[in-house]
């Protein structure tokens, strides 16, 4: 029994020490359950529009890359401990990320936050239980609100726990809302103002790892000036989407 | 730890499926569950059951080892067994869980950093970052996704080893010491070296006396897979909940939250493997029993 996983560790070894300097692969990770910012898709890929951003990216930089899921929650402890090289999961710009983290220039301007209840529950529910994804901006800003904020640790779990009456709101990129609301057959509708948060989504490096941010904010600065970068966006979040 | 994309399996599985927007029923249906995402949730099953096939002779293996240490002539030996059945079961298993995979990965990278990128003269800890060489990675930065995928799953099952087998050490040790002493006398009597004693007599007839302890042992380590999605490895829990959530139509296969349902499939899928143990358990005990003098046997 003894000889299975130490064989399986022996291929690993040797998979490690048979190709030692070859080229880096840029491993990008990102939290696949965000559409239409990263989602995996029926085929069990990762998609959406930092997925076709990301690989233009690194083909710009000419990086080998590969991607990799990881769950929100830990996706900053990881990517520090060097599980993967950069984050590209609609992570908001904010002081309190940028001090354990670095950021590239944004990719993505500053989208509304939005609000989403219960068709006809009115405006009151902004002020009583709100949901929201754990260690985002938008928790953040309920958490300031005044209002009680219930945390969850996937997107998906914000939106079920207003269906199923455990809160009044949820709170989240409107981008992400917004086909969920209209797809609800009129069970969901967008309540209060939309809010403004963060100054924009950028991709999360290490700190220690300068050179990569120099390449990835030159491929960044060429997409937007060429234009790119806005029509991908026009792509994935619709003709009104904030382009730069 | 985290989660990694192994390549997927070839899609769609059947020609029919190729637009599953005009399909509905049964049709709909045979398609939503062979899309390559669903072929990844089948094959998590398999992750699962080779978790347990792994993890339960490596616990046991680690269990006899440490309750035959604690019974040692030799002090720093019996010092060791007593210090790791103690410290492991004094401290929460989730703690555990999290805690070897990160330290031992950390440890073998800093350790492959020092022999083999001896001219970095940069830390290895800057601020926040864990940093080593490109070579001193592993598995490798360039490996492909499977590689990482069985990494993680050995470091899983380290921590599954460790944990399981501090607990195997105190039900082979109580065991041990419950066969009746004069057998080990006639055995003795006979002219048999202390080690065949043990090889010939102690340890076999120990089996009946541990396999209750053991058989609750299986059952719990059954019921603590699910801790694997705690280490980002991608388990039955991990597609569950990915495929259970509500998809809008940016997905080819839309459909409200389905949890409830993968959820409940995950439930029969422990019920049958721990209802399966139980009658293996029983065939098991009967056999064990065979000649020997115990009551109810």
């Amino acid at each position: 029994m003894k000889s299975i996983p130490s064989l399986l560790a022996a291929t690993v070894l040797t998979a490690a020490l048979a190709a030692p300097a070859m080229a880096q692969t840029v491993r990008m990770g990102t939290e696949g359950a965000y559409p239409p910012y990263n989602f995996v898709n029926d085929a069990g890929e990762v998609d959406g529009f930092e997925r076709e951003l990301g690989d233009m990216l690194c083909q710009i930089a000419g990086l080998e890359c590969a991607w990799v899921t990881n769950e929100w929650d830990s996706i900053i402890p990881n990517l520090v401990s060097g599980n993967y090289d950069v984050i590209i999961a609609g992570m908001s710009i904010t002081d309190e990320r940028d001090e354990v983290i670095d950021f590239t220039q944004p990719y993505f301007p500053p989208d509304p936050s939005a609000y989403a209840a219960l068709a006809g529950a009115g405006e009151d529910v902004l002020a009583g239980v709100v949901a929201a994804q754990a260690n985002t901006i938008q928790a953040a800003h309920v958490a300031s609100s005044g209002a009680t904020l219930v945390e969850f640790a996937s997107p998906d779990e914000t939106v079920a726990a207003v269906r199923n009456g455990e809160v009044d709101a949820v709170i989240a990129d409107k981008a992400y809302l917004v086909p969920i609301v209209e797809q609800s057959g009129g069970e969901l509708e967008f309540v209060g103002e939309d809010v403004v948060l963060g100054d924009g989504i950028g991709v999360g490096l290490r700190e220690s790892d300068g050179e990569l941010k120099q390449k990835l904010d030159a491929a960044i600065t060429q997409l937007k000036e060429d234009g790119t970068l806005n029509t991908l966006i026009r792509k994935w979040f619709g003709d009104e989407a904030q382009t730069f | 730890m985290r989660g990694r994309r192994r390549a997927p399996p070839p899609f769609p599985m059947f020609a029919s499926c190729t637009d599953p927007s005009t399909l509905s029923g049964f049709p709909w249906l045979a398609c939503y569950l062979t899309t390559g995402k669903h072929l990844a949730f089948y094959f998590s099953f398999l992750v699962v059951l080779a978790l347990l096939v792994l993890a339960a002779p490596a616990a046991l293996a680690m269990g006899l080892g440490a309750a035959l240490a604690r019974r040692s002539r030799i002090g720093p030996l019996r010092w060791v067994a007593g210090l790791y059945t103690s410290m492991v079961r004094g401290v929460p298993d989730v703690i555990f869980f999290l805690f070897v995979p990160i330290a031992l990965d950390q440890a073998i990278e800093w350790t492959r950093h020092k022999l083999l990128c001896p001219d970095v003269t940069e830390p290895i800890r800057r601020g926040n970052d864990f940093v080593v060489c490109a070579q001193a990675k592993l598995p490798l930065s360039s490996a492909d996704a499977w590689v990482h995928d069985v990494y993680g799953f050995l470091l899983a099952l380290i921590a599954y080893a460790l944990v399981f087998g501090a607990f195997a050490a105190n039900v082979l040790d109580g065991a041990l010491k419950a066969v009746p002493k004069g057998q080990l006398e006639a055995a003795q009597a006979i002219g048999m070296s202390p080690g065949q004693v043990l090889r010939r007599v102690h340890v076999p007839q120990m089996w009946l006396y541990a396999l209750p302890g053991l058989s609750n042992l299986w059952q719990i380590l059954i019921k603590a897979t699910p801790l694997l999605f705690l280490l980002g490895i991608e388990d039955v829990v991990y597609w569950a909940r990915e495929l259970g959530g509500a998809k809008t139509q940016i997905f080819a296969y839309p459909h409200p939250d389905w949890r409830a349902w993968y959820f409940g499939g995950l439930m029969l899928f422990y019920l049958l493997l721990t209802w399966i143990s139980q009658r293996g358990y029983e065939r098991m005990m009967t056999r064990l029993a065979r000649g020997q003098k115990v009551a109810g046997a």
